[in-house]
């Protein structure tokens, strides 16, 4: 499950990014050093809670938090080409041609007074030199991929006459039509049913198999992340608090927040437990975060040198990308996060 | 666990929503089928979960169940009482026992209201405290919610989505009930602060020996929290059983199906199971499918599906389901079923043959 190393370097590479919005209480820092890397036909799955940053970071990549009060520095660089940099009519080169995104809410996200493919083609004639016809064949050739039902017909529907479902498939046939290389996808089930959640999730697996597509997945729901991605990062107040391989962050996580996440799970395959582990406190106020590492006041681990930001770094000895934000020795972590048996466990339990 | 009466008994309650159409003379067209004929008991002290996809008629059946909306037909007995058809003031009394707890803890509480005052209207609302007593006893609610008595003076926009929740708890607190419906109270929540209500819940229903009825569509929030599961598809509840059973060895494929779609948080697990995908979308409760109104998505839906509604099958052991090639069946439990008494009206009066052939593996 290593990412696909690629001779070319990495296709979507985000270095220390920083988003901050100027309001009336003062600069809110949503993200605050944000670092990652996306390689060809990967899947990176960025976990966190509402306001910790993963959502901003995910705009900023496309270019949609530009606006007057916001403050954007670090880097994000799509096959080497400047995106924080580029001017809007070169972004809009790389919007839906290169990285595409879907949003959480495809009840919102569709104009309610266009048909749906119309809405599709729109984007294939901006962008591509064909007649209304093809863009219209290649439209219901996209909703079909997609999964859509007797497309040529639904092709003439309106948004409110599809499901939920059929609507994050359009956004996703929508998003696909230009042939991007990195799809970025922004809580794309969690307004749907969990039998429909299953329907999309199947759906971005193919394309992530079939077509070589790079996902970022930006999700609280960690039951998501462990079906598709390939690697994980977990974010907190605006930062990244670990990283590594789905494998490394299930089975070995480092970081007392994704211990708190995992624990605070209810899953149903293994026994129930008496009481639920959960996190106390509440995520800190990005106005003015804490001091020192910004999980502190909630973390029943914390000591003194705590009070001092850990940075993101590896802290295992090994050769392995998997890095965290925590003071704690691996050895002291690692009997502390078994405390209640269901934490990290190599095996899953009968 | 099931002791004696049961505090709440629910039977073969309908509400269907008229579609109108016309101007002057507004004709009935159409019908929604929101809840078809539901029956459920809940005993003191005890959860009854009630897991279902949005539409199927959960929060239908809650409102219906309090009376915020008048039922179609059918009978709710609270403590023995029939509820159905009394006047707003004859229910009022009652009120008092059973509570309601919202699922959008931004929409379900009056943002030009104190906190103090959300919390109290209910004791001043029925005379039961008032001045210094009714703020005292406000502050030890708050407390007791986890929230602190200093909160008394703050409006909801000063709270996260998690303490608001917690006021909303604190307001159906109030006046001490006996049932408490929850709806979807912690689909709005982060995880780490679903945790934190959860157990809440759990603590006050040990306290004040609270029964509740648990809606969710999070059947791993579900499983923690009930005694009981009543799975609902388009209006109609198709298995009943102990938590344990149905996330074990469910018998209607819907079940099945749900529990399948669940993602699991744990990388191995997921690459070794394959989990079962259910084609299309719920089909529309205006025009709900003959039959088994799952067989347009059933994979094991045969000819009898599509002509006959199954029956609530009593299969012991506190499971019923009601499907017409039951999955996951002990060797015998057919020819010990009986039909229940819980059964819609409409339903066929005959036991499945045999049972279903393809056993899916589920979960773990």
């Amino acid at each position: 499950m290593s990412p696909r190393a690629t001779a070319s370097g990495p296709l979507l590479s985000v270095k220390d990014l920083e988003v901050g919005f100027a309001t009336e209480d003062g600069l809110l820092k949503a993200v605050d050093g944000v670092s990652f890397e996306l390689a060809r036909g990967e899947v990176l799955g960025i976990v966190g809670e509402s306001g910790c940053g993963k959502s901003v970071t995910a705009q900023t990549v496309m270019g949609l938090t530009r606006s007057s009060n916001a403050r954007i520095s670090g880097s994000v660089e799509f096959n080497g080409a400047d995106l924080i940099e580029a001017s809007d009519d070169d972004l809009r080169k790389v919007r839906g041609e290169s990285i595409a995104m879907i949003f959480q809410d495809p009840m919102t996200s569709l104009n309610p007074v266009y048909k749906v493919g119309k809405q599709i083609a729109e984007q294939i004639l901006a962008h591509r030199d064909v007649s209304d016809k093809e863009a219209r064949d290649r439209a219901i050739e996209l909703l079909r991929d997609v999964g859509i039902p007797h497309p040529e017909r639904r092709i003439d529907d309106y948004p409110y006459e599809y499901s939920g479902g059929m609507r994050q498939r359009a956004m996703v046939a929508m998003a696909l039509s230009l042939e991007p290389e990195v799809l970025i996808a922004d809580e794309p089930t969690t307004a749907l049913d969990v039998t429909i959640q299953a329907q999309i999730l199947t759906l971005i697996e193919q394309l992530n198999r079939d077509r070589d597509l790079a996902v970022v997945l930006i999700t609280h729901d960690l039951g998501v992340v462990a079906e598709v991605a390939d690697r994980v990062q977990v974010m907190y107040a605006g930062q990244v608090v670990e990283r590594g391989t789905l494998d490394e962050i299930f089975y070995d996580p480092q970081h007392p927040y994704t211990w708190g996440l995992l624990g605070s799970l209810t899953r149903l395959d293994r026994p129930r437990p008496k009481r639920l582990p959960q996190i106390a406190g509440q995520p800190p106020s990005l106005l003015s975060p804490p001091g020192g590492c910004r999980f502190r006041p909630r973390c029943p681990h914390a000591f003194e040198q705590c009070a001092e930001l850990p940075s993101l770094e590896g802290r295992l000895g090994k050769r392995s990308e998997h890095a965290d934000r925590c003071w704690l020795q691996p050895k002291e972590k690692e009997s502390r996060r078994s405390v209640d048996g269901r934490i990290g466990l190599g095996a899953p339990a009968a | 666990m099931s002791n004696g009466d049961p505090l709440l008994e629910v039977s073969h309650l309908v509400k269907h929503f008229p579609i109108k159409s016309g101007i002057l003379l507004e004709r009935e067209v159409a019908r929604v089928h929101a809840v078809d004929d539901v029956s459920l008991t809940l005993h003191e002290g005890e959860t009854l979960g009630l897991v279902g996809e949005s539409g199927c008629g959960k929060s239908t059946l809650c409102r219906a169940i309090l009376q915020l909306i008048r039922p179609t037909a059918g009978s709710v007995k609270f403590q023995g009482e029939e509820l159905v058809g009394r006047s707003r003031k004859e229910l009022q009394p009652l009120r008092r026992e059973m509570q309601m707890i919202f699922q959008d803890p931004f929409a379900s509480l009056n943002p030009r209201k104190r906190v103090g005052q959300i919390v109290g209207d209910p004791l001043r609302l029925h005379g039961l405290a008032s001045g210094d007593a009714l703020k005292r006893r406000v502050q030890e609610l708050l407390d007791r919610v986890g929230l602190s008595g200093e909160h008394y003076n703050r409006f909801p926009h000063e709270f996260s989505g998690g303490q608001r929740q917690r006021i909303g708890i604190a307001r159906a607190l109030a006046l001490q009930p006996k049932l408490i419906i929850a709806d979807e109270p912690v689909s709005a929540l982060d995880v780490s602060i679903q945790a934190q209500i959860i157990n809440l819940l759990e603590d006050l229903q040990d306290e004040f020996g609270l029964a509740y009825v648990f809606v969710a569509h999070d059947l791993g929030v579900v499983r923690h929290v009930s005694d009981r599961v009543a799975v609902m598809y388009l209006g109609k509840i198709v298995e009943t059983s102990p938590g344990a059973g149905l996330y074990e060895r469910p018998i209607h494929p819907y079940s099945t199906a749900l529990l399948s779609a669940v993602p699991i948080p744990d990388p191995e697990e997921n690459r070794e199971r394959e989990p079962l995908v259910l084609d299309g979308d719920v089909p529309s409760p205006v025009d709900p499918p003959s039959g088994c109104r799952f067989h347009t998505r059933c994979p094991w839906a045969t000819d009898v599906c599509s002509e006959l509604e199954p029956p609530l099958v009593n299969y012991g052991s506190g499971r019923l389901a009601a499907c017409h090639h039951p999955l996951n069946l002990k060797r015998g439990a057919l020819s010990k079923a009986t039909i229940s008494e819980e059964s819609p009206a409409g339903a066929a009066d005959a036991l499945p043959s045999e049972p279903g052939k393809a056993d899916l593996p589920v979960g773990a």
